[in-house]
């Protein structure tokens, strides 16, 4: 396609990017202000014939994608050859960063995280993105602080569209280095394969390698089935334990125990001191020969690689936030509202609890928390939550503690769940009081604006 | 535009009913039954009269085996099928069974095929339920959209732009893109009686601006349809089947 053609009103740009399967131009529209690319399939002799199919999986996925994380789809059409006209995204791909590894750890915690809240954003849609590589993530730094937009769905898996990709199977179509073992065996559709190829990414931003090299055959792709890759802390002495602990749990071979959702990576990436250490954390070898060879060969060794996982089922693993107010709420009010978690989290194998509080500071003494009584009183709220939560018996790895500070006690709270994708907000009914009355309540304020569910606990009085 | 297909609808008034009316409500503008007006269900003189009203009113509908099977009797039925069907002979006039026989087997309309089973050859009466019969059925036409019946179960099948055909179990209530270049067979599931184990009424919502498919599920009153199946005595398991969606 020449510069200047124009399909279905849009005319045509220069060329910015010719990838294996697309190409990217330019394009405009009389009725669109915004900058817009056009996406065509590379369409020339011996071109693999899925490259269409993959497009096509493109054309039915973008549309129904919204939201900071993906670019926004403007039209599509078939004539004369499948196009996509999407949103410019203005930023970069992470592959210059790919160029200067390793990097400090700082910056693969920060790019990790945002890469897992952009993925969670997809998963919510039902989306799993079967490609996550340097090359389809774009940083985009705006007013708002930095954000991950994900690119290209051609290799995608949508819960509910019919899957056109589900019978390529010559070969297994993703990249080879982060490409999770799940999908080397043709297994689509679970949203733990993109959080395995984040980990593959977070590994080698760490050490400088990639975990299983760059194979280009199939049986040597096949070796990340058994094979485990020297722990990041034996290449990078200074990765701290709970970042190998997040690399390792998402390298997982079973899907099943890598992190329950994105959103749960995420959080662990954005709370360091609060991540649950296992023996992964301190590793500094691999795996002995023989688990491995039993890996490989053992009957009762093969890791389970097929469970009924898909995007959207976040419900089976929510991220529970529980406002406890240790300082005035009544023990009668802490006890239901203990069982009203327990009963939540007897339901949700795959459910973590996040109790916060908030330490209310004052617009007049806004330095209170340097000096050592702020200190004091941030310690003393810590230790109450711990205290209040000891009682629901969680594990460590289901439970953390934040003690927030804030001037607007629902404000933090708000704030808190929309940074940290809770799924579920529990907490007291305010007392009845003439300052509720007056200037309303935190339970009310939260109840209204809460980016997810909310439930309040209330005694039934008398 | 936006149109409705209805099949199998079985002789199931209150499902009929129900679904007619939501369809009304998703701004659908015309109706295609897509076969098996009658067998099953207690209302067959009622479903008939009503499909009837609709085709003077620009609805097509399209002959299924039970239709036939009531001017020419039960061949190949099963058990309790061939006694509903006995059963609903003796409750339609001749006029009804006359009508019901001399539906046509299939309609083109724009690129779109409608017809009961298998489209290539609809006087036998073969399923769609898996991807090679889905093969056989698109390979005989040159319709870039088939829509089908008969099966009672829900399904979208794929011919990609490698030959390969992908099979899909359409999730309820979703619009589901029917791609341009790409041909699709949608069978549609069943009005008046569901047997993906889930109850409640089915009719395709077919959007053809969009090129989109939805597999509608509606509510409806199952306790008077299985209350009527048990007062005309037929057998209880056309009763019981209805809560269970199989």
């Amino acid at each position: 396609m020449r510069t200047g053609t124009i399909i279905a009103g849009f005319t045509l740009g220069p060329k910015l990017h010719q990838g294996g399967m697309a190409v990217l131009h330019e394009a405009t529209h009389p009725d669109h202000s915004l900058p817009m690319l056009m996406k065509l399939p590379l369409l020339t002799e011996g071109q693999d014939p899925a490259a269409i199919v993959g497009f096509e999986m493109e054309q039915m996925i973008l549309p129904r994608l919204e939201g900071p994380h993906v670019p926004r789809c403007i039209a599509m059409g078939h004539e004369p050859l499948p196009w996509i006209v999407m949103e410019r995204v203005r930023g970069e791909t992470l592959l210059p960063l790919f160029d200067r590894l390793p990097l400090p750890i700082a910056e693969v915690v920060e790019t990790g995280a945002l890469v897992a809240e952009a993925l969670c954003a997809l998963h919510r849609q039902g989306v799993v993105h079967l490609d996550v590589k340097p090359g389809n993530i774009m940083r985009v730094d705006g007013d708002c602080g930095a954000r991950v937009v994900l690119l290209d769905f051609g290799l995608s898996h949508h819960a509910l569209l019919p899957d056109l990709m589900a019978e390529e199977f010559r070969l297994p179509y993703g990249s080879a280095p982060y490409m999770a073992p799940e999908q080397l065996m043709g297994i689509r559709g679970d949203p733990a394969s993109d959080l395995f190829g984040l980990a593959a990414m977070l590994y080698a931003m760490s050490t400088g390698r990639n975990p299983f090299g760059d194979p280009q055959h199939m049986s040597h792709m096949k070796r990340r089935l058994w094979w485990d890759p020297p722990p990041p802390r034996a290449l990078r002495p200074d990765c701290p334990p709970w970042l190998q602990e997040i690399i390792l749990r998402n390298l997982e071979i079973e899907p099943g125990r890598r992190h329950p959702t994105a959103a749960q990576m995420a959080f662990d990436l954005r709370h360091p001191e609060q991540v649950s250490q296992t023996p992964r954390a301190g590793k500094l070898k691999r795996d002995p020969w023989g688990a491995r060879i039993r890996r490989r060969f053992h009957p009762d060794h093969q890791p389970r690689l097929k469970r009924n996982a898909i995007a959207m089922a976040q419900s089976g693993a929510p991220i529970i936030m529980v406002a406890v107010d240790t300082a005035v709420t009544a023990a009668e009010l802490c006890t239901a509202m203990r069982r009203m978690v327990t009963q939540i989290m007897a339901t949700l194998p795959g459910a973590r609890v996040a109790c916060v509080n908030v330490l209310q500071i004052h617009l007049l003494r806004p330095d209170m928390t340097l000096d050592e009584e702020g200190r004091n009183k941030h310690l003393q709220r810590l230790l109450e939550l711990r205290h209040w939560s000891a009682e629901l018996k969680l594990p460590e790895a289901r439970l953390t503690h934040h003690v927030l500070e804030a001037v607007d006690p629902a404000d933090a709270l708000l704030e808190y769940a929309r940074l940290n994708r809770a799924d579920h907000i529990i907490l007291g009914a305010s007392e009845s009081s003439l300052g509720r009355r007056v200037l309303g309540s935190v339970s009310g304020q939260v109840a209204r604006d809460a980016p997810c569910s909310v439930t309040v606990v209330r005694l039934r009085p008398g | 535009m936006r149109i409705a297909l209805l099949a199998d609808i079985h002789g199931n008034l209150e499902a009929l009913e129900a679904c007619l009316a939501h369809a009304a409500t998703q701004g659908a503008q015309r109706l295609i039954f897509l076969g098996d007006l009658v067998g099953y269900g207690a209302n067959p003189e009622a479903v008939v009269a009503r499909v009837r009203g609709l085709m003077d009113q620009g609805a097509i509908t399209l002959r299924g085996n039970h239709d036939e099977a009531a001017l020419h009797g039960p061949q190949g039925f099963s058990t309790l099928a061939a006694i509903a069907m006995r059963w609903t002979q003796a409750r339609l006039d001749g006029a009804a069974k006359q009508f019901l026989a001399a539906l046509p087997f299939t309609h083109a309309e724009g690129d779109c095929l409608y017809t009961h089973a298998d489209a290539s050859n609809p006087p036998e009466w073969r399923y769609v339920t898996e991807a090679q019969e889905a093969r056989r059925s698109l390979g005989a036409t040159h319709a870039r959209l088939t829509f089908c019946g008969h099966t009672h179960v829900p399904a979208l099948f794929a011919l990609t732009a490698t030959g390969k055909l992908v099979h899909h179990s359409p999730a309820p209530d979703v619009m589901l893109p029917l791609l341009r270049p790409r041909r699709w067979l949608a069978v549609i599931g069943a009005v008046g009686q569901p047997r993906d184990r889930n109850p409640a009424a089915c009719y395709g919502l077919l959007d053809t601006a969009r090129a989109e498919c939805g597999w509608m599920r509606v509510p409806y009153d199952i306790e008077a349809a299985a209350r009527k199946i048990r007062a005309a005595e037929l057998p209880e398991a056309l009763a019981a089947r209805l809560f269970e969606g199989q």
